[in-house]
C-alpha cells in the first residue's frame, strides 16, 4: 500500500480537522466546549444526567440556530472524555482536552471532588469554566476568576430544613430554641459543608445539636448512629451520605422504628428513594436544586415544566427528572447568553462577560458573586407525600404545606 | 462520653447494640469463611471477596425487580456465584495459585477492579436493595426492634458454617480439601487431584459469598463500588481467628460485629471503622507477646 494510495484520504482528514477548530473559516462553523464527565466509575449515573443536561442543551441551541456570536451564528459543540470518577484523572484529561484539542471553553464535571481537581488546571490556563455540579463552598474561596456554578452551594442544601423545623416547633409543643437536631453526614466535603450550614442555622435558632455522627465513606451499617437517635428523641434528624445514606438511613429507619418528627436528607432523587421504599419514604423531606414546578422560564425551553417534559420526551427511563440534568443544561445556557453578550470568541472578553451574568434560565436565576458562585437562586426543600414529591419551601413555590410533625411508625 | 452515659442510664440500648451488632457479625462472619477456606487450603488472599458479595446482591436484585421474592435470590446467588468462581479459578486463579502471594493478591485485585466496573456498566451506579417484606420483631416494650431479616440472615449464616463444618469432616471432597491445605504436594502424591480441589474451594467461597450478597441486599444496600468494606472486614476477622481455625472466624466475626456496633454508639460512626482496627492492632501485639512468651518457655 503507498502513501499516494492513503492521500485524498489524509487530505480530507487534514481538512476536516481543520474545520473542526474553533473559530476556523468554512461554512460550517462551530464552537467547541469540553468536558471531562464520569462514564466509568461511582459517579457514572450522575455523570449520564450530566451528560444529558449538556446535551439536551446543545441540540436545543442549535436547533434555534446557534449562537450569535458578533453577528455570525455557530453551532454549538461539545468534546467530553471519561473521568472515570477520579480526580487525579480529570486534572489530565482537562490538561488535555486545552492543550491538544484547543478547547477554550470548559464545562463541568460530575461532582465537588471532580470539579476541585479541574479548577486549578483551567485557572492555569485562563480558560473559562461554567459548571453545575460543584457544590462544596471549599471551590468558592480559593479566590478563582474563571469558575463560575449555577447552583446553590452546598452550605444552603439542608439549612432551610432547619429553618422549617423552628417555624413549626410550636406544633411539637416547643419553642424554636427547645427543638433538637441530630446529624449524620458523611465525612467528605460536600456533606461536611451542608453540615456547616446546618449548624449555622441551628446556632441562629438557638437549636440543640444532640448527635453529631460523621458517616464512613464505607458506610454499609447506620443501626449504631439510629440506636442513638432512638434513645435521644431529637425533633429533627438531618442525614446527607450521597445515594447510599439516604437509601440506608431511609430503609433503616423504618426497620427499626425509629421515630423523628423531621427526617430531611439528600440526594433522595438520586437514591430513588420513592420507588424504593414506598410507602416508607412518605415524610422525608429531601433537598433540591430545582423542581419541575418552580415558576423559572426562558427563550430556549420555556418553563421549568416545559423542561421537563422535552427531557422526558428526549431520553427514556425519567420519571422525575434529576436536578443534575437541569444545572448541567443551565451551565450551558450561560455560556450560550455570554457569547452572544460578549460579542467575541476571546477567552478573557468571555470570562468578563460571565462575570456580569445576570439572567433567568428554566433552572432560576442566574448572577455570579465574585468569587464564581451563584447568588440568585435559593434552594428548595421537597416532602414526599404518597410517593410524590411535593415542594413545601421556600414559601413561593411551596405546593402543600409540610407534615410536620410526621406520623409515627405505629400510626402510619 | 454523654453517649456511656444513655447506656449506664438506660442499659436496654445496650441490649438493641448487642443484638444489631451479633446479627451484623454473622453475616461478615460467612464472607470471612470463604476467605478463610482460599487463604487455608490456597494460600491466596482472595482481594476481590467484597465483588462477590456484591455480585451475589446483584443477582438478588435482578431477581427482586422481575417480581420474584429476595430468599428465592439466596440459592440463586450461591449457584450463579459458584459458577462464576469456577470461570475464575480456570481463567485465571489455576495459572497464580502455587505462586508468591505477591501475585495472587495482584491477580485477585485486577478480578476486583474487573467485576466493579462490569456491575458498574450491567446494574449502573445506583444504590440497589431488594425488600424481603418480613417487617421487625419487637421486644422489651417495643424499647427493642430486631428486623426479622437480620434474624433470617443470622440463622442462615450458621447453618452455612454448620454444613460446611460438616462437609469438610465428612464428605470425601472435604477430606480431600483438608489433605491438600496440610500438604499440596503429598496429597497429590496420594492421588488426590489437587487442581480440582483447588477449583471446588475456591468455588465455595465464591458461592458463599454470593448468599452473603443476597442477606446484605436484604439488610442494608449493595452498590458496584462497596465491596471492598467487606473484604477488609472479613481480611481482619481471619487474621484475629487465625487461618485454619473455622470455628474462630464465626466468634471473631460476631465479636467484631459487637465490638463495631459499641464502638459506633460511643465514639459515633466516625471512629467505628478506627476503634475497630486499633483493635486488630491490639490483638495482634498481644498474641505475639503471648507467643514469645511461649517461646522462651521452649527455650
Amino acid at each position: 500500500m503507498s502513501v499516494r494510495r492513503f492521500s485524498p484520504y489524509l487530505a480530507a482528514l487534514a481538512s476536516a480537522l481543520l474545520l473542526g477548530s474553533a473559530g476556523s473559516a468554512g461554512a460550517a462553523e462551530s464552537i467547541t466546549l469540553g468536558a471531562a464527565v464520569s462514564e466509568t466509575g461511582k459517579y457514572s449515573t450522575n455523570g449520564k444526567h450530566t451528560r444529558n443536561g449538556y446535551n439536551l442543551a446543545i441540540k436545543r441551541i442549535n436547533e434555534m440556530g446557534g449562537v450569535n456570536v458578533g453577528g455570525k451564528s455557530y453551532q454549538l459543540k461539545i468534546i467530553y472524555y471519561d473521568d472515570e470518577s477520579t480526580p487525579a484523572r480529570g486534572a489530565q484529561l482537562a490538561e488535555r482536552l486545552i492543550k491538544q484539542d484547543g478547547v477554550k471553553y470548559m464545562l463541568g464535571p460530575y461532582s465537588s471532588g471532580l470539579t476541585k481537581a479541574i479548577a486549578p488546571v483551567t485557572e492555569k490556563y485562563g480558560i473559562p469554566m461554567v459548571e453545575g455540579n460543584g457544590a462544596s463552598r471549599s471551590l468558592f474561596n480559593k479566590g478563582y476568576k474563571y469558575l463560575f456554578a449555577v447552583l446553590s452551594t452546598s452550605e444552603q442544601y439542608l439549612a432551610e430544613a432547619v429553618n422549617l423545623a423552628a417555624e413549626n416547633a410550636g406544633k411539637l409543643g416547643k419553642s424554636a430554641s427547645d427543638v433538637t437536631v441530630a446529624l449524620a453526614m458523611e465525612n467528605d466535603p460536600f456533606s461536611q459543608d451542608i453540615r456547616a450550614g446546618v449548624l449555622d442555622d441551628a446556632k441562629r435558632h438557638g437549636m440543640k445539636v444532640v448527635i453529631d455522627d460523621k458517616l464512613p465513606k464505607d458506610l454499609s451499617d447506620m443501626a449504631a448512629t439510629l440506636t442513638k437517635v432512638k434513645a435521644l428523641k431529637p425533633d429533627l434528624l438531618i442525614v446527607s451520605g450521597h445515594s447510599k445514606g439516604a437509601a440506608l438511613a431511609q430503609r433503616q429507619s423504618s426497620d427499626m422504628k425509629v421515630d423523628v418528627p423531621m427526617l430531611a436528607m439528600t440526594h433522595c432523587e438520586a437514591a430513588k428513594v420513592q420507588d424504593k421504599f414506598p410507602g416508607i419514604s412518605d415524610y422525608t423531606l429531601c433537598a433540591t436544586q430545582w423542581a419541575s414546578t418552580m415558576s423559572y422560564s426562558d427563550k430556549w425551553f420555556g418553563s421549568a415544566s416545559d423542561y421537563a417534559n422535552t427531557f422526558r420526551a428526549e431520553y427514556e427511563g425519567y420519571t422525575v427528572v434529576p436536578y443534575q440534568a437541569a444545572e448541567s443544561t443551565a451551565s450551558v445556557l450561560v455560556w450560550a447568553d455570554a457569547f452572544e453578550r460578549a460579542g467575541s470568541l476571546d477567552t478573557d472578553a468571555l470570562r468578563d462577560a460571565l462575570a456580569a451574568t445576570e439572567m433567568q434560565t428554566f433552572y432560576g436565576n442566574i448572577k455570579f458573586a465574585p468569587t464564581g458562585q451563584n447568588v440568585a437562586k435559593p434552594m428548595a426543600l421537597r416532602q414526599i407525600i404518597g410517593g410524590k414529591y411535593k415542594v413545601v419551601a421556600p414559601s413561593k413555590w411551596a405546593e402543600i404545606p409540610v407534615v410536620f410533625p410526621k406520623p409515627t411508625w405505629a400510626e402510619r | 462520653m454523654d453517649n456511656l452515659q444513655i447506656l449506664l442510664d438506660a442499659p436496654i440500648f445496650s441490649v438493641q447494640l448487642l443484638i444489631d451488632g451479633l446479627l451484623v457479625g454473622a453475616i461478615f462472619a460467612l464472607v470471612a469463611y470463604g476467605m478463610a477456606l482460599v487463604w487455608g487450603v490456597m494460600n491466596i488472599i482472595n482481594i476481590c471477596q467484597g465483588e462477590y458479595v456484591m455480585l451475589g446482591g446483584f443477582i438478588t436484585y435482578l431477581l427482586f425487580s422481575w417480581g420474584i421474592s429476595p430468599f428465592v435470590g439466596i440459592p440463586v446467588a450461591f449457584v450463579v456465584l459458584y459458577l462464576v468462581g469456577w470461570l475464575t479459578y480456570r481463567v485465571v486463579i489455576c495459572r497464580v495459585v502455587e505462586q508468591d502471594l505477591f501475585i495472587s493478591i495482584l491477580a485477585t485485585f485486577g478480578i476486583s477492579i474487573l467485576l466493579q466496573q462490569l456491575m458498574n456498566q450491567l446494574f449502573t451506579a445506583d444504590v440497589q436493595t431488594a425488600e424481603a417484606g418480613l417487617g421487625t420483631a419487637f421486644l422489651f416494650n417495643n424499647m427493642v426492634t430486631v428486623p426479622w431479616v437480620k434474624v433470617v440472615g443470622f440463622v442462615l449464616a450458621l447453618s452455612v458454617g454448620v454444613v460446611l463444618v460438616l462437609f469438610m469432616g465428612r464428605s470425601r471432597m472435604g477430606q480431600a480439601i483438608r489433605a491438600t491445605a496440610q500438604n499440596a504436594r503429598a496429597a497429590r502424591i496420594m492421588g488426590i487431584d489437587t487442581d480440582r480441589v483447588y477449583a471446588v474451594t475456591y468455588s465455595i467461597n465464591a458461592a458463599i459469598c454470593g448468599a452473603a450478597g443476597a442477606l446484605v441486599v436484604m439488610t442494608w444496600v449493595v452498590q458496584a463500588f462497596q465491596g471492598l468494606a467487606y473484604t477488609v472486614r472479613s481480611f481482619m476477622i481471619v487474621v484475629v481467628a487465625g487461618i485454619g481455625n473455622l470455628p474462630g472466624v464465626v466468634v471473631a466475626g460476631l465479636g467484631l460485629g459487637a465490638a463495631e456496633s459499641y464502638a459506633g454508639f460511643l465514639l459515633g460512626a466516625e471512629f467505628q471503622t478506627a476503634f475497630i482496627f486499633s483493635l486488630l492492632v491490639v490483638i495482634l501485639l498481644w498474641r505475639n507477646y503471648r507467643l514469645r512468651a511461649q517461646r522462651k518457655v521452649l527455650r
